[in-house]
C-alpha cells in the first residue's frame, strides 16, 4: 500500500510540474499530460483511501496523517468535477502542488493508532471532519481562483499586460470559479460545523464550549456566510470578493490545523 | 539539351507601390483566368502562377528564358491593364532563383505583409494557386515550391509566435474585453461619438456577437446613421447616464474639450449594475473618460495610449517572432534549392552511375571472397562483365533522360528517376514527404 501511496506522491508531483511548465512553455501537450498525471495520481490516492479503509475500520480523517492525505484527495476531487464545467486550465498549476504537499507532509507524519469511538460517535465524527475537509478543499480552490484573480485584475487595471495577463483566463471565469467553490464549500463548512457541534455535545456534554478553535471556526463561517450574501444579493464580485474568500480560507487553515495540533 | 529552368518573382507591393498603382493593377477573380491562359501559352513561360491582393500583385514563373519572360510579363500588364509600362516598372522587383524562391516563402509566412503575422495571406496564395491548378499552369517546379511555401507557412506559423496577440486597436480592445468579461457574447456595447477607429472597434465587438449596440451623438440623426450600420439603437446623448446601468462596454470618441464622464457619475451606479464589470475605451482626444474612474472596482478605462503600450509590446514581439521565421524560411530556401538542382539531368546521371557502381564494387569484393581461388584472369572477366551489364542496362535511362524533349517532362523523369533509385538517400534526402 505504501507503495502505491509513493506512486500517488509521484503522480501529482509530476502533473504539478507539467502545469507549471505549461504555464511557462504553453504547450498543449504538456498540459494534457499534466492532466493525465492528476487523473491518475486520483485514482492510485482512491485506491489507496479505500484500502486504509478497509484495513482500519474506518474512514481515515481521524489523525493529522489521515486528514492531511484525505484533503490532499478532496482538493484534487473537488477540481476535477469544478473543470468539468470551468475549463480553468491554469488553475491545475496551484491545485496539484497543494495536493502534492498535503500527501507528502502526510507520508512523513507518524501515523498514531485510532481509538474508535463508540459506533455512532464515530459516526458523528466522521461525518465533521469528512466534511469539513471536502469543505476545505472547495474553499482552497476558491482561495487560488481569488490569487489568479487579483494577479490578472492588477494587470489589467494597471494596464500592464505582461507574462501572466496572456496566460491567466478571464476576469469573468476566474470569479465564476470562485464562487462556484463557494457555493460548494459552504453547506460543508455549516453541515460540519453542525455535526462538529453535536459532537462536541456528545463528548464534553456541552454544544458551544467558546474554545478558540471554536471561535476561529465561528468566525470563518461568518465571513463566508457574508462572503455568499453579498454575492447573492448585490453581485458582489471582482477583486473585494476574492480577497475576502483569500482571508476565510486563511482562517480555516488556522482552524484545521489548531483542530489537530491543539 | 534543352537550358535550365529558371524560377522568377516579379511584382509589387505595398512597399514598392503605392495605392493608386496597386489598386490599378490588381487583377480581379474574373481577370485571373483570362491571365493565366494568356500567359501560360507564352513561349518564354513554362509554368506560372498569379497572386493579386490589395496590398500585392505577384507573378510567379518557372522559365528557360528569365530575361524575356519578366519582358512579357511587364508588357501583358501594361497591356492588359492599359496603363503605359513606364508608370508602374519603376514599382516593380524582379527575384531570380533562391531569392524568388525566399520571396515566396515569405510572402507565404506572413513575413513580407504589411501587418507582419496575419494570418489570411496564406488562404489567399492557396486559392490562387487552385486557381493554376484548374488551369494548368503549374508544373514540377511551381507544384513543388507552393507546396513548400504552404509547409513553411505553416511551420513559421505553429513554431514562432508570429501570428499571436493583437496588433490593431480595434482588436487590442476586443482581446481586453475576452479577458475580462470571458465570451462577448451579448454584451452590450455603447458608442459615443463617432470615428474611424471607432467604428472599427464596435464592428469588432460586434463580429464577436457583442449586442445589442448602442449610439450616442450630439447630433442625433447622424447617431441613427451609425445605429442603422451596427443594427443598434441610437440614443439621446443626454440619456448617457442612464444607459450606463445596462451597457457593458463603452468606446468613446467625441471631440468634447471636456470630460464627459466624471468619478461622481458613478455614485450608486455600480451598486445598481450589481457590480457588473465595465470596461470603456476611451479613443478621444482630449480625453472623455476621466482616467479617476479606472480607480473604481469592476471598472476599466483604457485611453488611446494605454492601448498603443498594450499593442507596442505585441507589435516588438512579433518582430523578435518574425526572425525566428526569417531562419525557418532560410532553411527552407536551401533545401529547396537543393532538391531544384537535383532536376538537372547531368548530376541525375553521374549520381546514377556512382550509385551502381558502387553496389558493382560491393558484390565483386563479396564474390571475389567468397571465391577463393581465381586467377587474375579470372576475375579481371567477372569486372569485365559486370562493368559491361551496368552500362547496359544505365543505357536506356541514360538516353531516356537527356533526349526526353519536352521540358517539363524531363524534370518529371528527373524526379522519377531519383526516387526510383532513391539517389537522394542517405543524407541528402528531403525529410518531408511530398506534399
Amino acid at each position: 500500500m505504501s507503495l502505491l501511496f509513493a506512486f500517488t506522491i509521484a503522480c501529482y508531483l509530476a502533473s504539478s510540474l507539467g502545469y507549471q511548465g505549461y504555464i511557462l512553455f504553453q504547450k498543449r501537450p504538456i498540459y494534457r499530460v499534466a492532466n493525465i498525471l492528476l487523473w491518475v495520481g486520483f485514482v492510485c490516492h482512491t485506491v489507496v483511501i479505500g484500502l486504509q479503509y478497509h484495513e482500519t475500520g474506518h474512514v481515515p480523517v481521524h489523525n493529522l496523517h489521515e486528514s492531511l492525505s484525505s484533503f490532499g484527495w478532496a482538493v484534487v476531487g473537488v477540481f476535477l468535477i469544478l473543470r468539468v464545467k470551468y475549463h480553468l486550465m491554469v488553475l491545475g498549476a496551484l491545485v496539484a502542488p497543494l495536493a502534492t504537499v498535503s500527501v507528502v507532509i502526510a507520508s512523513m507524519l507518524p501515523r498514531p493508532p485510532v481509538e474508535l469511538a463508540p459506533f455512532v460517535r464515530g459516526l458523528w465524527r466522521t461525518l465533521h471532519v469528512g466534511t469539513l475537509i471536502v469543505g476545505n478543499a472547495a474553499f482552497a480552490i476558491a482561495c487560488f481562483a481569488g490569487i489568479l484573480y487579483l494577479i490578472q485584475e492588477k494587470a489589467i487595471k494597471q494596464k500592464r499586460p505582461g507574462f501572466f495577463f496572456r496566460r491567466l483566463p478571464s476576469l469573468k471565469l476566474l470569479d465564476s470559479m470562485g464562487y462556484a467553490s463557494l457555493i460548494v464549500g459552504f453547506p460543508m463548512l455549516t453541515f460540519g460545523i453542525i455535526t462538529g457541534v453535536i459532537y462536541a455535545q456528545m463528548v464534553r456534554g456541552r454544544f458551544w464550549t467558546w474554545d478558540p478553535k471554536e471561535i476561529l471556526a465561528g468566525i470563518t463561517w461568518l465571513v463566508f456566510a457574508a462572503l455568499l450574501h453579498e454575492r447573492l444579493a448585490v453581485g458582489w464580485q471582482g477583486r473585494r470578493a476574492a480577497i475576502m474568500t483569500i482571508v476565510g480560507f486563511v482562517i480555516l487553515l488556522l482552524t484545521f490545523f489548531l483542530f489537530f495540533l491543539g | 539539351m534543352a537550358g535550365k529552368r529558371h524560377i522568377v518573382t516579379i511584382g509589387l507591393n505595398h512597399k514598392t507601390a503605392p495605392v493608386e498603382i496597386r489598386e490599378r493593377l490588381a487583377f480581379s477573380k474574373e481577370d485571373t483566368p483570362l491571365v493565366l491562359e494568356a500567359m501560360g501559352q507564352h513561349a518564354c513561360v513554362d509554368e506560372i502562377a498569379l497572386f493579386s491582393t490589395c496590398n500585392r500583385v505577384e507573378f510567379l514563373l518557372a522559365s528557360q528564358d528569365a530575361p524575356n519572360a519578366v519582358e512579357a510579363v511587364k508588357d501583358f500588364m501594361a497591356e492588359f491593364k492599359n496603363t503605359p509600362r513606364h508608370t508602374f516598372e519603376q514599382s516593380l522587383y524582379v527575384y531570380h532563383g533562391d531569392e524568388a524562391v525566399r520571396h515566396i516563402f515569405r510572402v507565404a509566412a506572413s513575413l513580407d505583409s504589411m501587418v507582419v503575422g496575419e494570418p489570411q495571406i496564406l488562404g489567399q496564395i492557396k486559392e490562387s494557386y487552385l486557381h493554376a491548378c484548374d488551369y494548368r499552369t503549374c508544373g514540377v517546379v511551381l507544384n513543388r515550391l507552393m507546396h513548400r511555401s504552404f509547409s513553411v507557412a505553416k511551420r513559421v506559423r505553429t513554431e514562432t509566435g508570429i501570428g499571436d496577440h493583437a496588433v490593431s486597436i480595434s482588436y487590442a480592445a476586443v482581446e481586453l474585453g475576452r479577458k475580462i468579461f470571458g465570451e462577448l457574447e451579448a454584451k452590450a456595447v455603447l458608442l459615443l461619438g463617432a470615428g474611424e477607429m471607432a467604428e472599427l472597434a464596435v464592428e469588432h465587438l460586434a463580429n464577436n456577437r457583442a449586442q445589442p449596440i448602442f449610439v450616442a451623438n450630439r447630433t442625433f440623426e447622424r447617431g441613427l446613421e451609425l445605429a442603422e450600420r451596427f443594427r443598434g439603437t441610437a440614443i439621446r446623448f443626454e440619456e448617457v447616464r442612464d444607459y450606463l446601468r445596462q451597457v457593458d462596454i463603452v468606446i468613446s470618441s467625441t471631440g468634447a474639450r471636456e470630460y464627459i464622464l466624471v468619478r461622481d457619475d458613478f455614485k450608486g451606479l455600480m451598486r445598481a449594475r450589481k457590480n457588473r464589470p465595465l470596461f470603456f475605451i476611451d479613443i478621444a482626444v482630449p480625453r472623455d473618460i476621466d482616467p479617476e474612474i479606472n480607480r473604481i472596482n469592476n471598472v476599466y478605462v483604457y485611453d488611446i495610449d494605454d492601448l498603443k503600450t498594450a499593442i507596442q509590446e505585441n507589435i516588438d514581439e512579433r518582430q523578435q517572432e518574425a526572425l525566428r521565421g526569417e531562419r525557418i524560411v532560410d532553411a527552407a530556401v536551401i533545401q529547396f534549392r537543393r532538391w531544384f538542382q537535383s532536376l538537372d539531368v547531368v548530376p541525375t546521371v553521374i549520381a546514377l552511375r556512382d550509385k551502381m557502381e558502387a553496389l558493382r564494387q560491393k558484390e565483386l569484393k563479396k564474390t571475389f571472397g567468397s571465391l577463393g581461388a581465381t586467377s587474375e584472369e579470372d576475375r579481371a572477366a567477372i569486372d569485365r562483365l559486370t562493368a559491361a551489364l551496368v552500362n547496359k542496362i544505365l543505357h536506356g535511362p541514360t538516353v531516356f533522360l537527356k533526349q526526353s524533349a519536352n521540358k517539363d517532362e524531363k524534370a518529371l523523369y528527373v524526379d522519377m528517376t531519383r526516387k526510383l533509385f532513391s539517389l537522394d538517400e542517405p543524407g541528402e534526402a528531403e525529410p518531408e514527404p511530398q506534399g
